[in-house]
């Protein structure tokens, strides 16, 4: 069963939380909204959910008008951030609570119960009470509880954010496979551009309560349709170099001349924004049409096996992700090299006009 | 060398244990004194180890004065906790109506207490009292002075009255420390209210409630002022409470022998029980109590 938003608006008080948001959900396939916080996301899935009344707009499930339908009535399963759990009672009984209530007979419900333990790997914890376990545990409980009944919609808020790392990947990859047998539609949602990545399927990109873009996630990915998608949806960040096309090339006042393709050549003259991800960059040449930006490092930062060196170039600063662990001194002057292919293009209005050629 | 003096963290801690030595173990340590002597005057004092324990403890109208205060205490624990966590979930949870229910539930808590045994000896007498007057008018013979049990209505009203506040404070805070997406999720379960209280407020208000048990219980079977200020313990020893009857042996009769070991047993009864309520509550919930 499909879920529809139609002109969906949620206004609180004067406030504006989402406005006019539509969008059609398939069965069967796998959305991320990918947004800041406070993008609205979470507003966004409570109403999808039920848990919120639309302002203005309509929800249909399965061609049906649900909006206003309370969530009791609704077949939907859901986890949070937090770590949501009975607290005084076993994690068995924490995800047969909602078949219990239900009514399942309990034969089915110890079956069932058993099947989604084993598929988060928490069957050897069914006695437990919820404070005895980790918080990864506790949050693959919630997921359980969540999975257990046969749902039409799974929503999850953030659920990765309040685990350690090691955790967090070693359950996004597990979601990734349980998702992938489900029926119902999976809405997960995340701050986070690489967990977008990882989780692939849909990703609907939010902004301060609308929908900037949606799509497949590498289509998105790759083709941003403004500049503040390619903000939010870039992990490397991106960098935006303000320029001047004339007809020789894209000029940054006298020091840059990127020459130009034969995507760019056919834009008019005048102002443009060119935007290149940090892993874009790099520290030495790697083909004869590379250009070189001449800076100066401000600061560089080491993130795992890989160093980003923030560096300025008169007004201008932008980030270079490099490869492996290195130190840089602070006010060294540095070359970076960059391959005029590989710049998105956006007009004054922040639209995309070009975006790099990946098969290059 | 001498890792004694080169200790400065003893300077950092002495001062709390000077104020713990003249705050409770040494007025404590002279009622231990108390209870083993026999002292007729200065200077005339004589050991008798625990005579005065046993005499205390053979003391019948001791022993009716205890029952009438486990009584006492468990009546107003039964009466107290479920309405001040009844009241605590039927306030309002945010807005105005809120805060006006805190600072009418905090008013009774503000009075001093024999403002208090003065405001409900005037309401329940029986011939100005709005309340004694009221029952007497409707046929009912109410006179906290002349009938046991109304007496004791009469204390356990003053006693629920201004303590049944301090439960529903308590239990608000807790009910307004469970994150909204507890009860989000409870619904999306289909949970009953019932279950709502049961599975999520109840078991997340344990510390609370814990606190609040204990409190209650130690005030309650400490409880002096209002019988004192209602009737001194009458009609007859109907309300002589362990505290009003220790009083009536330390200053009334004046044998600070028996007083003090009465004292120290009262201490050590309330101890034992506050023990007892803790344990329990610690194992309630979490699986140990099978």
């Amino acid at each position: 069963m499909g879920l529809q938003l139609e002109n969906v608006s949620k206004f609180v008080g004067s406030e504006m939380h989402l406005a006019d948001i539509s969008l059609q959900l398939k069965p069967g396939s796998r959305y991320v909204v990918l947004g800041r916080t406070l993008a609205g996301k979470t507003s966004l899935l409570r109403i999808m959910a039920g848990l919120d009344r639309p302002t203005k707009g309509t929800v249909r499930a399965g061609g049906v008008d649900v909006t206003g339908v309370s969530v009791r009535k609704r077949n939907i399963g859901m986890v949070y951030q937090q770590f949501i759990n009975y607290p005084s009672l076993s994690i068995y009984d924490n995800i047969a609570s909602p078949l219990k209530i239900q009514g399942v007979p309990s034969s089915e419900i110890d079956a069932r119960v058993r099947e989604a333990a084993g598929m988060l790997h928490i069957e050897h914890l069914l006695d437990r009470l919820p404070s005895e376990l980790s918080g990864g545990q506790q949050q693959r409980t919630a997921i359980a509880r969540a999975l257990v009944k046969d749902v039409d919609m799974l929503l999850l808020d953030e659920p990765l954010v309040n685990l350690d790392y090691k955790l967090r990947e070693e359950l996004r990859e597990e979601l990734q496979r349980i998702f992938g047998q489900r029926e119902s539609v999976v809405v997960y949602t995340t701050t986070e551009p690489t967990e977008a990545l990882m989780l692939g399927g849909n990703v609907i990109v939010m902004h301060e309560g609308r929908i900037l873009q949606e799509g497949p996630t590498t289509e998105v990915y790759q083709n941003p349709a403004s500049m503040q998608v390619a903000e939010v949806f870039s992990d490397p960040p991106i960098n935006f170099i303000p320029v001047h096309i004339d007809g020789e090339c894209a000029r940054l006042g006298n020091e840059l001349c990127l020459p130009l393709t034969e995507q760019t050549a056919a834009l008019p003259q005048g102002e443009y924004t060119y935007g290149i991800r940090s892993n874009r960059f790099s520290l030495s040449p790697r083909s004869g049409e590379d250009v070189a930006i001449r800076g100066e490092v401000g600061l560089a930062e080491i993130n795992g096996s890989e160093t980003f060196i923030h560096f300025r170039q008169g007004k201008e600063s932008y980030v270079v992700q490099e490869e492996g662990v290195h130190s840089y001194k602070v006010g060294n002057t540095i070359s970076v090299y960059a391959h005029p292919g590989d710049f998105y293009v956006f007009n004054k209005a922040g639209k995309l006009l070009v975006a790099p050629k990946h098969d290059r | 060398m001498n890792k004694w003096e080169d200790n400065k963290a003893w300077f950092l801690i002495l001062p709390v244990f000077i104020i713990v030595a003249f705050s409770a173990v040494i007025p404590l340590m002279t009622v231990v004194n108390y209870s083993v002597q026999d002292i007729f005057g200065p200077g005339q004092r004589f050991f008798i180890g625990i005579e005065w324990f046993k005499e205390v403890l053979s003391d019948g109208r001791l022993h009716e004065a205890l029952w009438r205060q486990l009584l006492f205490s468990g009546l107003v624990l039964l009466i107290e906790m479920p309405l001040g966590i009844g009241i605590a979930l039927l306030m309002p949870k945010k807005g105005w109506g809120s805060s006006a229910c805190l600072v009418i539930l905090a008013l009774p808590l503000l009075i001093p207490w024999n403002v208090i045994g003065t405001i409900w000896i005037i309401f329940t007498r029986p011939d100005i009292g709005l309340f004694g007057a009221a029952i007497n008018t409707l046929g009912l013979p109410f006179d906290h002075t002349a009938s046991p049990f109304d007496a004791w209505v009469t204390v356990m009203l003053m006693e629920v009255w201004h303590w049944t506040p301090l439960v529903a404070l308590l239990a608000y805070a807790g009910l307004r420390a469970i994150p909204e997406v507890y009860y989000q999720a409870a619904k999306i379960d289909g949970a009953s209210s019932w279950a709502i209280f049961r599975y999520i407020q109840l078991p997340k208000m344990r510390g609370v409630l814990t606190i609040a048990l204990l409190l209650r219980f130690m005030d309650s079977f400490l409880i002096y002022a209002e019988p004192f200020v209602l009737t001194g313990g009458g009609p007859g020893n109907s309300t002589t409470f362990l505290s009003i009857y220790l009083v009536k042996v330390a200053v009334g009769q004046f044998d600070l022998g028996p007083a003090a070991a009465f004292s120290l047993i009262y201490f050590l009864i309330v101890l034992l029980f506050c023990w007892l309520f803790y344990q329990a509550l610690q194992a309630v919930g979490t699986g140990d109590k099978q």
